[in-house]
């Protein structure tokens, strides 16, 4: 039973191939399902986003599930091959794998290291694969603690306040120009991805008047109408531009949209007051003379790539105790999957009976001294054939069934019912005046039924 | 006593200014704090001496320069005290305690023998403390002026560095600048009127153009064509950044000027 996870992302793969292999949400269970067919294929999720098309799985055989996951993932797109498809794959299994998960889940995978919709997407993700039961006791567990891992991670590092993005860095820099952009208004003048995604930042920090223009004037009006703005037309743009203290640029031209005069006259007609340029197209749309205007502040892609590089050194920190973190909830995670075996398990319940056996025997003799070596041995013995019929069934029940899917359910409930992962259940504590003490009220009561682990449980026996 | 209490005053802005200047120069904001506090507990036992030195001399105006120039620096930290409270901008104080430590040192420097006014005027508090507030309204649109062009300069070289981080918005800044020569102008005009009124009376002229008078009739023309710029053809931002910076720099050289003249 080996957890592995075949995929690609934006570090490894160019955005034509992650968009032919993304799997529409739609179509996300009917894929769950093909993949769940293959054999050796235990679990399965399937993560697709833009910036990355992942498959988590258990299976039985390492090898061979990469091979099977590496077949699904050619098969998605027909219009992939294997051969294509292979130099932009990464593999991982063990701690590698839910190390990764855990990774991506936090967003330290995340080109926008910090954003937050990566969690929604993958809780998403894992809907859908419980919706299609394509997952078991092992996926359930190591998904439901990358999701917590990443909210440890947002809560006690401040890696989502930052966000690193150049669109968080054209928000910052318009805040040491304009102290309030509540009054403010921004033009966008084309819609490329991270014009858009710059202006909703600005949005979200308060600017509420938008002014879009594009070539398509159909464009203009949609776009308009989604971030509650006007349309403004294409060649009317430049004499709107007073009216903007924020200017996005972002088109396809191939040439310089807006000259110095532009500016010079627009901040002229502004009565000097300051002006915001960002030009996000490469190549650039503002011509770079526009700096040796006065009260004009023009910043290209590279300046604000050089603002986010400085405030990634700056943070370095927050991501280091996000990966020590992630570190640690991968080593407790192990230690989980490590007891699920079903060998240390037998041999662990074995030797708790055994201990549980001798303490009660010797008990119960001390207080008999006159017995003969005869009837001590028969004590002993009754003490032992009673231990060894009460845990028979479990014994056969899990070595019958460490190979099918539900092995680990197993595995998990017997050390449950048996406390194998209770630090205290030494038998010396045990008193027979007593309740028996590997009776814990609370953790059976923290165990809900549909998780049969609880993650409270995981981290006693990690300490 | 009043003379200790300015020695402890001054020792505790020059560690006030330090302590400032050091903040400005590291990304931790702990700083600001202490050197708030040093200054805080500098403007009480400034306050402390002047009242003192107000019962020496048992008159409300000061009498010499030197008592202005004191005067004056308290003056500039009780203005930074209040913009500190009301817009929380820790980074002015690393520009207007070492202004208000200048003023004090000057004041100190100074003989007390210098005179600021004739005898009649003794009385006229009013006319002295709108004249000196007004000036230390623009002394606020200076520092903000300074500040404005610093920021300017780093926004359009792009050098994110600490500094840049540290200071606020430039529209903050111009709107800063603004509401001090707003606030500051019409001051120092209420001070010179009532002081021409005064002179009206005591020598039967409004004006006798001695150094004084000249230089507060420059510095008032100058900032009302400041002003009048800024709310009708729009020298605002970086050119009024500049026109306070310069024109903040003339009037304390004519003032030096005079003073040294004096002495």
């Amino acid at each position: 039973m080996h957890l592995i996870v075949v995929g690609l992302s934006h570090k490894t793969a160019p955005v034509e191939i992650r968009e032919r292999l993304a799997v529409p949400e739609s179509r996300l269970g009917e894929a769950l399902t093909r993949l769940r067919s293959y054999s050796g294929v235990k679990e399965g999720i399937l993560l697709s986003t833009c910036n990355r098309v992942e498959v988590y799985s258990v299976v039985d055989d390492v090898e061979t599930g990469y091979g099977r996951i590496q077949e699904f993932l050619a098969d998605t797109h027909l219009s992939l091959s294997s051969e294509q498809l292979t130099p932009h794959l990464y593999w991982h299994t063990g701690d590698r794998a839910i190390g990764h998960l855990f990774r991506v889940a936090a967003s330290l995978d995340s080109m926008i290291i910090g954003e937050s919709q990566i969690l929604g997407q993958l809780k998403g993700a894992f809907e859908v694969a419980l919706a299609h039961k394509t997952t078991g006791v092992i996926m359930n567990k190591v998904v439901k603690k990358a999701i917590s891992v990443a909210k440890r991670v947002r809560t006690e590092t401040k890696i989502a306040e930052m966000a690193v993005s150049v669109s968080y860095a054209a928000v910052e820099l318009a805040k040491k120009i304009f102290s309030d952009l509540h009054e403010k208004t921004v033009l966008l003048v084309g819609a490329g991805e991270m014009a858009k995604l710059a202006a909703r930042h600005l949005i979200a920090h308060g600017v509420r008047h938008v002014r879009i223009t594009t070539r398509t004037p159909q464009h203009a009006v949609d776009l308009a109408a989604k971030f509650g703005g006007t349309a403004v037309p294409f060649d009317q743009f430049k004499d709107d531009m007073a009216s903007a203290d924020i200017v996005l640029v972002s088109t396809g031209a191939a040439h310089y949209l807006v000259g110095a005069e532009d500016v010079r006259r627009a901040v002229e007609e502004r009565m000097n007051r300051p002006m915001f340029l960002i030009d996000i197209s490469v190549p650039r749309n503002i011509d770079p003379a526009v700096r040796h205007v006065d009260n004009a502040f023009l910043f290209d892609i590279d300046d604000l790539t050089q603002r986010v590089e400085q405030n990634r050194a700056g943070r370095v920190q927050e991501a280091e105790k996000a990966e020590r973190m992630v570190l640690e909830e991968v080593t407790i995670m192990l230690d989980w999957m490590k007891s699920l075996e079903v060998t240390p398990t037998i041999v662990a319940l074995r030797s708790h009976v055994d201990d549980l056996k001798r303490a009660e025997v010797d008990k119960v003799l001390t207080r008999l001294p006159h017995l003969s070596l005869q009837d001590r041995e028969l004590v002993e013995g009754l003490a032992s054939s009673i231990v060894n019929k009460l845990i028979h069934r479990t014994m056969v029940t899990l070595k019958a069934e460490v190979n099918s899917s539900n092995g680990p359910a197993f595995v998990e409930a017997a050390r449950r019912f048996f406390s194998l992962d209770q630090p205290a259940a030494s038998v010396q504590q045990i008193e027979p005046s007593r309740e028996s003490p590997r009776y814990h009220p609370e953790s059976a009561a923290e165990s809900g039924a549909e998780d049969p682990v609880s993650e409270t449980s995981v981290r006693k026996r990690a300490r | 006593m009043a003379a200790v209490c300015f020695m402890v005053t001054m020792v505790l802005y020059f560690v006030a200014t330090m302590s400032f200047l050091a903040y400005l120069l590291r990304r931790s904001e702990a700083l600001s704090n202490v050197s708030l506090a040093i200054t805080a507990v500098g403007f009480i036992s400034h306050t402390v001496a002047l009242v003192i030195r107000m019962v020496e001399v048992s008159s409300t105006v000061p009498p010499s320069f030197s008592d202005a120039l004191s005067f004056f620096s308290w003056m500039i930290i009780l203005v930074f005290v209040l913009v500190e409270f009301r817009h929380r901008i820790h980074v002015l104080g690393s520009f207007m305690v070492p202004l208000a430590l200048v003023s004090l040192v000057s004041s100190a420097a100074l003989p007390e023998t210098v005179p600021t006014l004739q005898p009649v005027f003794k009385t006229l508090w009013f006319h002295v403390t709108l004249s000196m507030l007004g000036t230390v309204g623009f002394t606020v649109a200076f520092v903000a002026g300074v500040m404005y062009l610093i920021q300017d300069r780093l926004l359009k070289s792009k050098q994110f560095n600490v500094l840049y981080s540290k200071l606020p918005a430039l529209d903050f800044l111009d709107h800063l600048n603004q509401q001090s020569i707003v606030l500051g102008f019409p001051l120092l005009t209420l001070g010179i009127v009532t002081g021409a009124i005064s002179a009206e009376f005591a020598r039967g002229s409004y004006v006798s153009w001695n150094p004084e008078q000249i230089w507060a009739l420059v510095t008032w023309v100058f900032y009302f064509v400041v002003l009048l710029g800024r709310l009708t053809v729009g020298w605002r931002a970086k050119r009024a950044a500049y026109l306070t910076v310069i024109g903040f720099a003339c009037v304390i050289l004519t003032l030096v000027g005079v003073v040294l003249k004096e002495t």
